[in-house]
């Protein structure tokens, strides 16, 4: 009885989510006028012929500054959870 | 727990030509797909290889995680330093003073497909190169780090 | 045909599907961590279905068959997402090894008090 609740609760879920992508058109994007300017004078302007570094770099380079920061964190974090007992320490409790 | 003799020599072979496919991923970042983050990935990877053909024990002694911890820290400054060289020059922070210049990587494109050129697009294969070192030594501490965190059982 | 156009919708919603299922259902914690991942594809893919354009080509420059090119923007967002995904999932599977460590078990069912 109880797996049959879940699996109509679950197909509810997935009817919902469909009906927010349905009414986008695929293929015929609706605001363009950014990315045409982008790619009308990203190449000319910067001078490097692939668009996506020329934005994820140059047009957008303080995002890839933020991106690059969380991943060092990210690092930091494994690092300090792996880490080993120095000399004349030790666990502390209450 | 090392593998057989054929898989470590294979391992050991194929490591350099993972190596200079990751490199050139990351320095033809603004002439074909791929880039900083992309390249880095590829390169830990081979690393990945080395450590799982021959066994941990054997790679504790030569690949140790403070290089590795040293050069993630040396990419992320050389990046922020690139960055901060334009505040001096009286432009905006992030600012591109070398594409279309005439300098070190200063040549003009017009408009249009053409073959690429290794010489063009300004400041940005040198943040590749800085984001490249930074997503290799990275990846290769996590993977170190979590290999040194589980026990062995004694045989 | 409505059908042919929406498959890249269809494929997106069944896998966030997959792993909100695998999240809600599953008892190893294992098995959760991947259900996470499986979602975060499925999020990474729709974001950069949003920008294709009929019958156009990668935005690239060099060697191009035309200039008609999709939309570049979205391609760079979906970078830094993965990348963040790559940190997250790192951080969770450390906490899974340490957990296992401490407790000698990884199922959820077991693991329910705070201190031990």
């Amino acid at each position: 009885m109880r797996r049959y609740i879940v699996a109509a609760i679950f197909v509810i879920l997935a009817a919902s989510l469909l009906s927010i992508p349905i009414s986008f058109s695929f293929g015929s994007p609706i605001a363009t006028d950014m990315d045409d300017y982008f790619i009308e004078y990203g190449q000319v302007q910067t001078a490097a012929n692939n668009i996506v570094t020329s934005v994820v770099f140059d047009y957008r380079g303080f995002d890839t500054l933020g991106e690059s920061v969380v991943l060092f964190c990210g690092v930091v974090g494994v690092g300090l959870l792996f880490r080993r007992l120095m000399e004349g320490e030790e666990y502390e409790d209450e | 727990m090392k593998m057989s003799k054929i898989v470590r020599t294979g391992a050991n072979i194929l490591y350099p030509l993972v190596l200079i496919f990751g490199l050139y991923i990351v320095l033809h970042g603004h002439l074909t797909p791929g880039g900083g983050f992309q390249g880095g990935a590829v390169i830990a990877t081979g690393v990945v290889l080395v450590i799982v053909a021959n066994s941990y024990e054997a790679v504790t002694g030569m690949l140790q995680k403070v290089v590795f911890k040293a050069q993630e820290s040396i990419g992320l400054l050389l990046f922020i330093g690139v960055a901060a060289i334009a505040i001096t020059l009286g432009l905006p922070f992030f600012y591109n003073f070398l594409a279309n210049s005439g300098s070190i990587f200063g040549l003009s494109v017009p408009f249009g497909p053409n073959h690429g050129d290794l010489n063009t697009a300004g400041l940005i294969p040198i943040m590749n190169i800085a984001v490249g070192i930074e997503v290799w030594g990275g990846l290769t501490v996590i993977i170190l780090s979590m290999l040194s965190g589980l026990d062995r059982k004694e045989a | 045909m409505l059908v042919f156009g929406t498959i890249p919708y269809l494929v997106i919603v069944a896998l966030a599907v997959i792993g909100l299922a695998t999240v809600a259902l599953k008892r190893n914690l294992i098995k959760i961590f991947l259900g996470i991942t499986i979602f975060e594809s499925a999020i990474n893919l729709f974001l950069v279905s949003l920008g294709y354009r009929d019958g156009a080509v990668a935005p690239i420059f060099t060697d191009a068959p035309s200039t008609e090119m999709v939309m570049a923007t979205p391609q760079a967002l979906t970078l830094t997402s993965i990348v963040i995904g790559v940190a997250t999932t790192a951080l969770l599977l450390s906490f899974a090894v340490l957990i296992w460590k401490h407790y000698g078990t990884v199922d959820t069912d077991k693991i329910r008090r705070l201190k031990e």
